[in-house]
């Protein structure tokens, strides 16, 4: 039989430090910590964005008010059917609604930021216009004018 | 002989499993955010404002239900759209010795197409039933093809690619002179070739 531990009898390897250890989880813990974001809605809709290049970042998210389009997803509610959803505030709101919530948004930022708040429009690939045309219609309305079509980077041919 | 007495030292062993769990609590929680897309300033609900533009000065892109896309009367595939969009707004079609003729542009001066970037409009008009990722898709394209005249007038003017003045002058470290200045370059720039892209509402079919 080989033995392996023919070495570790006679002289012993010094142990590896592990003093540093902590330094180095420290470092990923803040690593981690700056770029969180919690999140603060529980999709209920599918959410694959499409894709596009010409992109500019939301950075700031005090001012986004954001809107979800997508098919309901099936492990919520079997009975709501294919037709595209929308989501806002954490439920499902009808396009009538989307003009109240996204007042009622806006009513809690402060007010400096009112005059710049911008409109996340995240629709899923699988909506249709027609849903999004009465969305901006409805944010129209409110003066709502700002509106970004929240993308992935990525190559447009791929859609 | 105070000095003798070694304050006892704490045992820092645990530290590592207090950040380990810290850690992976961050790790769990976190959805790194992609929030990027295409900005879009709408047009107010109660616009009256009326205004009449020559055909010559307007490019009409639509998309139908089934996702083709027509620019200027003629169906033709997403890739070459934004060469399409390129040659209207950068025609140039005045001539030269017209008082509002466009010395930058390095269209071919077609009759059929703008007289100048300040004067192009894009259209672009979708169905109920278009898709929303070719939409955005076409949107991209009309942003992408601005992009590109401004990027060559901002390359020429000073030097730098106008994607780079706008990241800096998002940048929050630069000095309010610099941003100044920043400010200064990227209106010239989106004078040269202002954006002004129409999305009319849908009708029914």
């Amino acid at each position: 039989m080989i033995k392996f531990n023919k070495m570790s009898t006679g002289r012993s390897l010094p142990p590896i430090s592990t003093a540093s250890l902590p330094d180095i989880v420290f470092i990923l813990l803040f690593f981690f910590m700056t770029v969180t974001v919690m999140k603060n809605q529980n999709l209920l809709v599918e959410n694959t964005l499409p894709k596009a290049t010409e992109i500019d970042k939301l950075d700031k998210q005090d001012r986004i008010i954001e809107i979800f389009v997508g098919q309901a997803k099936d492990n919520h509610n079997t009975n709501l059917g294919n037709e595209p959803r929308i989501q806002m505030d954490n439920k499902f709101v009808t396009v009538d609604e989307v003009g109240d919530y996204a007042l009622q948004a806006l009513s809690v930022m402060p007010e400096h930021l009112r005059s710049v708040a911008t409109v996340s429009i995240k629709a899923d690939v699988g909506v249709k216009m027609g849903i999004i045309e009465d969305l901006k219609k409805r944010l129209r309305l409110v003066n709502l004018l700002k509106i970004n079509y929240t993308t992935f980077e990525g190559d447009v041919l791929d859609n | 002989m105070k000095n003798h007495r070694v304050p006892q030292e704490v045992n820092a062993g645990s530290m590592a499993d207090i950040a380990f769990l810290l850690l992976i609590f961050f790790l769990v929680t976190t959805s790194i955010e992609n929030d990027a897309g295409l900005n879009r300033l709408m047009p107010p609900e109660n616009n009256e404002a009326r205004a009449e533009i020559k055909e010559r000065n307007l490019f009409k892109i639509s998309i139908n239900d089934n996702d083709q896309i027509m620019a200027n009367g003629e169906i033709l595939e997403l890739p070459r759209l934004r060469e399409k969009v390129i040659d209207f707004i950068d025609n140039g079609g005045l001539p030269m010795q017209s008082r509002e003729y466009c010395d930058y542009c390095k269209g071919e001066s077609l009759v059929d197409l703008s007289e100048h970037p300040s004067k192009a409009i894009v259209s672009i008009k979708s169905l109920r039933n278009t898709s929303y990722p070719v939409y955005v898709s076409v949107q991209n394209e009309v942003i992408g093809a601005y992009n590109t005249l401004r990027n060559r007038e901002s390359l020429r003017l000073f030097n730098t690619t106008y994607e780079s003045i706008n990241s800096d002058y998002y940048n929050e470290e630069i000095t309010d002179n610099q941003k100044e200045k920043l400010k200064e370059s990227l209106e010239i720039i989106r004078a040269l070739y202002p954006q002004k892209i129409l999305e009319p509402e849908t009708i029914n079919n």
